[in-house]
């Protein structure tokens, strides 16, 4: 096991060193000035040349990207241009927000999700299955920029029980798992939650059949398993798949959904891109990109790792 | 009498439990204005604030005042240049370059430390002195361009100073309002407990630690800051004009850059006021009895000609018939729901530089078809022309279908319309670097909105041959002697009444040469709850929270 977590260990590297090279000449290669967060639109070409040459944007890419990889590697993601401040500080807390988000999200997707695919898996061809399985198309394929404000219309501007933006009455600085918090959370976290609800519904309902229709299952009950044990079973070889599904979906999760963190204004890693990219501001949008990118790929590995632990035929592997 | 006895106790003692309980709730019932910006973020809180006028309406106006101000208290005149925390001020009859400014006494940061001259230099060093400790390269870009005269001040006594710029500029009195003074004393305590590993670092510290906990002079001090989340500022009680202390105790800025949202975040009553809401929305908003707030503001929604060789644009016939043939009033009523003002120039009549100029933009298709027959054009000899322009922006308004509605109309005026869309960052990025760029694309035109709010924003830096790129947003390479020649004047006129006139013959020089197509200017639309009282939208980018109370 030992050996298998090294190798996966390395075989990351290369990949961090890809998305930190990508995320830089990404942002670098669009057109388009990237003082505009600093600039006033009307600023002139010589003021603007001028403070290229401070911020080091005049100076070649290499030097640039090597330059941002070494302060990266030292903890240093330098600092907004728009607000002056470091953009690890900025990035962290907007993550700490899309992940308590994600965590909500997440716990209603996946219980949902399972509830559902379990239901249409043990009842296929049914019309309990129909239902199930309609539920989680409309998972997969409802915009989700639309739900939000369809969520929002209804329950904050007509209804007026939840509020319709925000994290909470003092922000996100002060926020608490209290019911006034919690209330600023239910909107988008529904609405974040109906994609990996749908995907884990539909994984669940094909494992589950597919694991049901299997001769183990006909033996477990041909030797008088009571129908729970059956089922314990049937989870049993399902979770390494669901498993998977789950943490790729998180990992999205936690990449922030610019739509729907916009659409509620929820200060996430997706509001924070979302900024970024609308003021130009090249340092951060760098930076997000990269956190999350490491983000991701740490969750990648730590699934790959899970699913070793749960099932030793993919260690072999 | 026993009973009466015990009947008065009892209601004694209940008047008494409900002072007690509710005498604080009475004490500590403030009044709160909630505003949703269209800003993604807290502009910053420094002084010189980023996010455009947006940035100077919410983080700069508020907290922070400059020598010279607006009056923001008319709705029906244009807002007008008055004395902010200088009570005077006159250029040097020998040396025009040298301007004397009187301040005002009695004045105090909001960390209780004094406004001095001492301050107003530290100031402009913020921003100037390369070598200064305090200067700040991260505010230099959204001053530096504003004030572009601006050279060096001095003080002169502890309520004097002087200020000098490098050319004759009667301008500078104008740009001083975007120079907001932010508190030495105030930088220097976070500087002294700085850490850093030079001073350069401690500099940089001090100025973040700034922009948590600033201090300016202005009518509102801040109290609680959560970046990109919320700014909340609390009313200064000692504010040097009594007559705008706020009337609210606290105002609360939320960042909500998208309109649904900030739209559905009025409705819900999670604020009390929106900027921007959502177009399709005002029906609804209306309906619900909230209040749509919209003025004429100083900004253009034009097309910037190219006047380089070969530009069709040069014959002054394809100018003036483009200008004749737009439908302006069907453009406000059918498109943007009124949402709009027509424009006829940079200045609308009314304004002190309007001026008078002889050709009159309006609506005439025949007119403007006959304009174009005698440049060489008709139905079967048509005028391509293309434009650059953004699929949204800042101030753009609705760019895609404006120009599209451009294109029906100036069809029927034998233009072929071409419209060459890019991102707005990307357009404004052009737009500095001028139609001779390649990055224009072979463009003619070029559609960017401007703040018309001073001289040089409005006209200079436009129609002075002087100003083309890479200097400024001539874009066009506009090279007219006489815009030069009333330029001159204008900028060495220290007389305000006669800068104004001879600002306004600029302007008049510019709507008869035709220099831009002239569409529309914005009315800075904002919704709120009818429990708002007292807000006066002003003819301006800015506005003034004083007044505004709320209701129960």
């Amino acid at each position: 096991m030992f050996a298998y977590i090294a190798r996966r260990i390395v075989y990351v590297i290369p990949i961090v060193i890809s998305v930190a090279l990508v995320c830089f000449l990404l942002v670098h290669i669009t057109p388009g000035d990237p003082l505009v967060a600093v600039l006033p639109a009307d600023a002139s070409q010589e003021l603007a040349a001028q403070l290229r040459t401070a911020y080091g944007f005049d100076r070649p890419l290499p030097v640039q990207f090597g330059l941002w990889l070494w302060r990266a590697l030292h903890g240093d993601l330098g600092s907004s241009i728009a607000t002056g401040r470091p953009v690890l500080t900025e990035v962290l807390r907007a993550v700490g927000n899309t992940v308590t988000l994600a965590i909500a999200a997440a716990l209603i997707g996946f219980t949902l999700g399972l509830m559902f695919g379990l239901i249409a898996g043990y009842f296929r061809d049914t019309w309990i299955d129909k239902v199930a399985t309609s539920i989680a198309i409309a998972g997969v394929s409802v915009p989700h920029y639309w739900l939000g404000m369809v969520m929002v219309i209804i329950f904050s501007v007509q209804l007026n029980w939840l509020p319709a933006v925000g994290a909470g009455p003092g922000g996100s600085g002060a926020w608490g798992w209290d019911w006034e918090h919690m209330k600023y959370l239910i909107l988008p976290a529904i609405t974040t939650s109906v994609i990996p609800m749908g995907i884990v519904t539909r994984t669940v309902r094909a494992l589950t059949g597919d694991i049901l229709s299997q001769d183990f299952v006909e033996a477990l009950r041909a030797k008088g398993l009571r129908e729970l044990d059956v089922f314990r079973h049937v989870i049993k070889n399902a979770a390494p798949t669901a498993l998977a599904v789950m943490g790729l979906q998180l990992g999205y999760m936690l990449g922030g959904s610019i739509l729907i963190e916009t659409v509620f204004s929820w200060p996430g890693s997706g509001l924070l891109l979302n900024s970024a990219i609308f003021q130009r501001d090249l340092p951060l949008l760098q930076g997000t990109i990269l956190v999350l990118a490491l983000f991701f790929v740490a969750l990648n590995l730590l699934v790959d790792i899970a699913q070793a632990a749960i099932d030793p035929r993919i260690k072999r592997g | 009498m026993r009973n009466d006895r015990s009947k008065k106790a009892a209601t004694a003692w209940l008047l008494a439990t409900a002072l007690v309980v509710g005498l604080p709730q009475l004490a500590s019932a403030e009044t709160v204005l909630r505003i949703g910006m269209t800003a993604a973020d807290i502009p910053r809180t420094l002084g010189q604030p980023d996010q455009g006028f947006e940035g100077n309406r919410f983080t700069g106006l508020t907290m922070y005042d400059g020598l010279t101000m607006w009056d923001l208290s008319s709705r029906d005149k244009a807002s007008v240049m008055i004395p902010g925390l200088a009570t005077e001020w006159k250029v040097d009859d020998a040396d025009k370059k040298k301007w004397t400014f009187k301040l005002r006494p009695g004045v105090k940061f909001h960390d209780g430390s004094d406004f001095n001259a001492d301050a107003v230099v530290w100031n402009v060093e913020k921003v100037l002195k390369q070598d200064a400790p305090h200067f700040d390269a991260s505010q230099v870009g959204v001053t530096a361009s504003r004030m572009p005269t601006l050279a060096s001040a001095r003080k002169i006594d502890d309520m004097t100073v002087e200020l000098t710029t490098k050319e004759p500029d009667s301008f500078l009195p104008i740009n001083l309002t975007n120079l907001f003074m932010a508190s030495p004393a105030k930088w220097k305590a976070f500087y002294d407990k700085a850490e850093g590993a030079d001073a350069k670092a401690k500099s940089q510290a001090a100025w973040a630690a700034f922009a948590r906990d600033a201090s300016g002079t202005g009518p509102w001090k801040m109290s609680k800051f959560t970046p990109r989340e919320r700014l909340e500022l609390v009313k200064n009680e000692g504010y040097w004009d009594k007559g705008r202390v706020p009337k609210v105790d606290r105002m609360v800025l939320l960042p909500m850059p998208e309109a649904n949202a900030r739209t559905a975040a009025l409705l819900s009553g999670q604020v009390d006021w929106v900027e921007a809401p959502a177009p399709d929305a005002v029906k609804e908003i209306k309906a619900r009895g909230f209040q749509l707030q919209a003025n004429e503001s100083p900004h253009v929604w034009p097309w910037q000609f190219s006047r380089i060789e070969g530009s069709p644009w040069n014959d002054i016939r394809v100018r003036k018939a483009a200008n004749l043939c737009i439908d302006r009033e069907g453009l406000k009523e059918g498109l943007l729901a009124g949402l709009m003002v027509p424009a006829t120039g940079t200045f609308e009549p009314g304004h002190p530089w309007r001026g008078k100029p002889t050709f009159e933009i309006k609506y005439d298709l025949k007119a403007a078809q006959k304009l174009m027959q005698e440049a060489g054009y008709g139905p079967n000899k048509k005028l391509t022309v293309k434009t650059q322009t953004s699929a949204s922006g800042s101030g753009q308004m609705q760019p895609l279908p404006m120009n599209e509605y451009l294109q029906q109309a100036l069809a029927e005026c034998y233009f072929d319309v071409q419209l060459d869309v890019i991102e707005w960052n990307t357009l404004f990025t052009n737009w500095r670097r001028g139609a001779k760029d390649p990055t224009a694309n072979g463009a003619n035109a070029t559609n960017v909105t401007y703040a018309a709010m001073d001289p040089f924003f409005a006209l200079v830096r436009f129609l002075q041959s002087s100003m083309a790129p890479p200097v400024s947003n001539n874009w066009g390479f506009i090279n007219n002697p006489k815009f030069d020649e009333l330029v001159t004047k204008a900028r060495q006129t220290f007389d305000p009444a006669a800068r104004d006139a001879a600002l306004a013959e600029l302007h008049a020089a510019s709507v008869d040469d035709a220099a831009f197509l002239y569409v529309a200017h914005d009315v800075s639309p904002r919704a709120m709850s009818p429990k708002v009282k007292g807000f006066v939208q002003p003819k301006s980018w800015f506005v003034d929270f004083s007044p505004v109370s709320m209701a129960p």
